[in-house]
């Protein structure tokens, strides 16, 4: 052999990567629940055992809060939640026209703050922020996904996926090479799910707490040592969209607990 | 107040194996993490919990550091007699927690 090691390596290497696979057939779409071991499950099923439980029933509180200059709470323009924000959570992110861009759910209670009450926004992942954003997707559990349908989004879905396809970080990885070519593997233990949201906000055991999806996207850019995107960040906005656009049809469970 | 979750059976038959399960709300932190700045973060934890029937303790636990967030307590009692629940979750920096519920045997 005259070859080189090296080369030899670097050849069965190019080889043995595949190429970007196709999204997830439809068919073989899954929950990040369905790939947790079942004590795991039980304690998501279990509201008495489900700790984003705690933080549903502290965003029921600030719900009916008054807050901000406006002294107003959600309640008194929204009313019952459990009907005036049944599956809005399943919608969203959303195409916002007065600012030409998708918004997710934790920047409209903002928004709302801001606009409507007159208070000051809240900080991503602040015990607050997770407890209105719990409260309001718990309302949507059982609802199935219907985000990034509106026509205005198309452009912002497509640049979510074009972020996802991407290789970028030291390990040059894209999400894609995980969450689609290898789902049905194991990183490190820990099972390699599809990447379809239907738990957020969920509660990690690894976080003990609960936390958002933009938080776990960016664990996940970290991990690739990438430079993660600020909370907030459009890339984060449009990466949510394009993930919940996938899990299109796909039933919400909030809060989910995942390991 | 920090939020909790109790699961208590209303009602019941006498003798009957009832389980009661308890979830507070708690960061747990351990006091041997450290920041970034290399600080030692202060123990933060609950240090115990205990559970009376009609004013009788039934149950009681002592925690440590090694005990997840938001810890769950569950456990199996025999139901005698109608009456109240109280649980009570003591801890660090003077945490002070009380939660009741009712139940009706027959």
């Amino acid at each position: 052999m005259t070859q080189s090691p090296a080369i030899t390596v670097a050849a069965l290497l190019v080889m043995a990567a595949p190429l970007v696979a196709a999204e997830i057939p439809q068919g073989q779409r899954r929950s990040g629940f369905t790939f947790m071991a079942p004590e795991t499950q039980a304690m998501q099923n279990d509201d008495d055992a489900n700790p984003g439980m705690l933080w549903v029933l502290d965003g029921e509180k600030l719900w009916n809060g008054k807050a901000g200059a406006a002294d107003k709470a959600c309640a008194d323009c929204h009313n019952d939640a459990r009907f005036s924000m049944k599956g809005v959570a399943a919608r969203y992110p959303v195409y916002d026209k007065s600012r030409g861009r998708p918004v997710d759910l934790e920047a409209r209670i903002n928004l709302c703050r801001a606009e409507r009450q007159q208070a000051t926004p809240l900080a991503y992942e602040s015990h607050d922020l997770l407890a209105l954003t719990a409260f309001i997707a718990q309302q949507s559990r059982g609802i199935e996904i219907s985000a990034g349908s509106d026509r205005e989004l198309e452009s912002f879905v497509a640049k979510g996926r074009e972020l996802f396809m991407r290789r970028q970080g030291q390990l040059n990885l894209a999400c894609a090479n995980c969450h689609d070519d290898n789902w049905d593997k194991h990183l490190a233990g820990s099972a390699i799910t599809q990447a379809h949201p239907t738990g957020y906000p969920e509660y990690r055991l690894e976080w003990q707490s609960l936390g958002s999806l933009q938080r776990r996207l960016r664990s996940c850019i970290s991990g690739i040592r990438a430079q993660p995107y600020d909370y907030g960040a459009p890339e984060l906005v449009e990466l949510e969209l394009y993930l919940m656009s996938r899990a299109k049809g796909m039933p919400m469970d909030v809060p989910g607990v995942r390991p | 107040m920090a939020a909790a979750l109790i699961n208590v059976p209303a009602k019941a038959k006498r003798g009957q194996i009832i389980e009661i399960k308890t979830l507070m709300s708690h960061i747990m932190e351990t006091g041997f993490r450290r920041t970034a700045a290399g600080e030692l973060l202060p123990r933060d934890i609950i240090t115990s919990f205990i559970c009376r029937f009609n004013g009788n303790a039934i149950f009681r636990a002592d925690l440590f550091p090694a005990i997840a967030a938001n810890p769950f307590i569950s456990f199996f009692t025999v139901a005698t007699e109608s009456g109240k629940f109280d649980f009570e979750w003591i801890g660090d920096n003077g945490f002070s927690e009380t939660a009741s519920a009712s139940i009706t045997v027959e």
